[in-house]
């Protein structure tokens, strides 16, 4: 019998995914160097996360005559956001087709409790998350694939090895603990009983996770994933650069070749200027994004 | 009897999920990224993934013409989706670098976007049923030469064998937990 939408579908884009490179774009012409340097998938936004910083104001969900201009210019996947539980937001990019939706933290939350519910959508979802309890209160809502939260758009790492190392260690933790002490963890950590249980047994996530947030170099693309994570998010950092196509293509070779040194000394040379960096103590706790998601 | 050493190739896609099932079949799998990675290998698994990605990177660190090499000289090599299509001499409205070497023409992305992905259920000659899982899935157009076909799934060419050596899927068996493809590809190398 044939069916789409499943769990194992939706999951199992993210694992073809995995070991490569999702890079933002805002118009058709950075998808096609994005494509052109070697990109896995794109995501589709109106502004890249350090100008939604700077601009200030409400984030939302992309016009969709962007969104479809970026899906017309390239053959690999195409992503879009969604604010925090605006459902409507994720039906409009569902209609569009586009071929994963990010229910992020980076566009202002449309609503103050609840995520959306990510089951009753056959187009799949990436979450942001900071901890193993956030990771799977997302994947019981239906997310098919998590990514660190970082701190977007600020070119600064240091969140999201925070966040990476923050999971592992908590996975690490949870596949020690005998089976009685399962469920006083569950309720500490805030995070579904059964999916936890999971987590012991495979001594990992149930699903794919990406690092995010304040990724810019080579390195750090290596760094996230010599950490553990399955793949990389670039948000701001390629096309804030002096050169968005080498930049591009090195962050995709360092993503590949993450154990080795040389190459990575290779592909860092003559980028030209990073993105300005922004230090996480200098942004204003109502401002930072990570905080954002229940 | 020691497993046999099967490459899959790492470039780019679900490379894990392959080492997990051919060790399941007691094979000894290891990831390829180098050549020197490649020197002992006695089959190769290009994954799915995006096949634009993994086929710039094989060209830029100079792996696709070793590949090529190797499967001339009767390495097995099997491709499942973005796999089968950079194992393709022809791609529909595509000039993307490929390795070129099966009888075929396939058409990428051929069942649409992710909101068309599926999985369904698959009779394959000299296998039997198996589940099948395509995602964002190409199918094969059109087979020529020594190119034959072993499976169809409404009409459309989705499994493809060429000698004695090579193979292509449009499918993820490495995303069931079935192992019948995988044992098959084994006992090839």
């Amino acid at each position: 019998m044939e069916e789409k939408g499943t769990f194992k579908v939706k999951a199992g884009l993210a694992q073809m995914l995995k070991g490569g490179v999702i890079m933002d774009v805002t118009t058709a012409e950075q998808a096609k160097i994005a494509e052109e340097a070697g990109a896995c998938a794109v995501m589709a936004l109106e502004r890249v996360p350090a100008d939604i910083r700077a601009a200030g104001g409400i984030a939302r969900m992309a016009d969709p005559t962007v969104v479809m201009s970026i899906m017309e210019a390239v053959t690999i996947p195409v992503m879009a956001k969604c604010r925090i539980g605006h459902f409507v937001e994720a039906q409009i990019l569902e209609s569009l087709g586009v071929d994963y939706i990010d229910e992020s933290e980076v566009l202002t939350p449309a609503d103050d409790k609840y995520h959306v519910n990510k089951y009753i959508f056959k187009v799949p979802f990436v979450c942001g998350a900071r901890n193993l309890g956030e990771a799977l209160r997302r994947i019981g809502e239906g997310a098919a694939m998590i990514r660190t939260k970082g701190e977007p758009g600020t070119g600064n790492v240091i969140e999201a090895v925070r966040h990476i190392r923050m999971v592992n260690d908590e996975i690490r933790w949870v596949s020690n603990l005998p089976a009685e002490e399962l469920m006083s963890a569950a309720k500490e950590m805030q995070a579904p009983f059964e999916l936890l249980q999971e987590v012991a047994r495979l001594k990992a996530l149930p699903v794919v996770n990406f690092a995010a947030g304040g990724i810019a170099t080579p390195a750090d693309a290596a760094m996230m994933m010599q950490l553990g994570c399955d793949g990389i998010f670039v948000g701001s950092g390629i096309f804030k650069s002096g050169d968005p196509m080498k930049r591009a293509r090195a962050i995709v070779a360092a993503t590949t070749y993450f154990n080795d040194a040389a190459v990575l000394a290779e592909v860092s040379r003559d980028l030209g200027e990073a993105m300005v960096g922004i230090d996480i103590s200098s942004i204003k706790p109502e401002e930072r994004m990570q905080d954002r998601g229940w | 009897m020691a497993g046999k050493k099967i490459g899959v190739l790492a470039m780019q896609g679900a490379f894990l999920e392959h080492q997990q099932a051919l060790s399941r079949c007691g094979a000894e799998p290891f990831l390829v990224r180098t050549a020197s990675d490649l020197e002992s290998a006695q089959g190769l698994i290009i994954p799915g993934g995006e096949s634009t990605t993994i086929g710039k990177l094989m060209k830029l660190f100079g792996l696709d013409t070793l590949i090529t090499e190797r499967v001339k000289q009767g390495m097995p090599v099997w491709g499942t989706c973005a796999g089968m299509i950079l194992l393709a001499k022809e791609i529909a409205d595509s000039e993307q670098p490929r390795l070129g070497l099966m009888d075929i023409k396939v058409k990428r992305n051929a069942y649409g976007r992710q909101v068309e992905s599926f999985e369904t259920d698959l009779d394959i000659v000299g296998i039997g049923k198996t589940r099948g899982v395509f995602i964002r899935a190409p199918y094969v157009e059109e087979v020529w030469g020594e190119a034959k076909i072993l499976s169809t799934y409404l009409g459309k060419i989705i499994m493809v064998q060429q000698g004695n050596n090579m193979l292509g899927t449009a499918f993820h068996p490495e995303l069931t937990s079935e192992l019948d493809v995988h044992q098959y590809f084994i006992d090839m190398a």
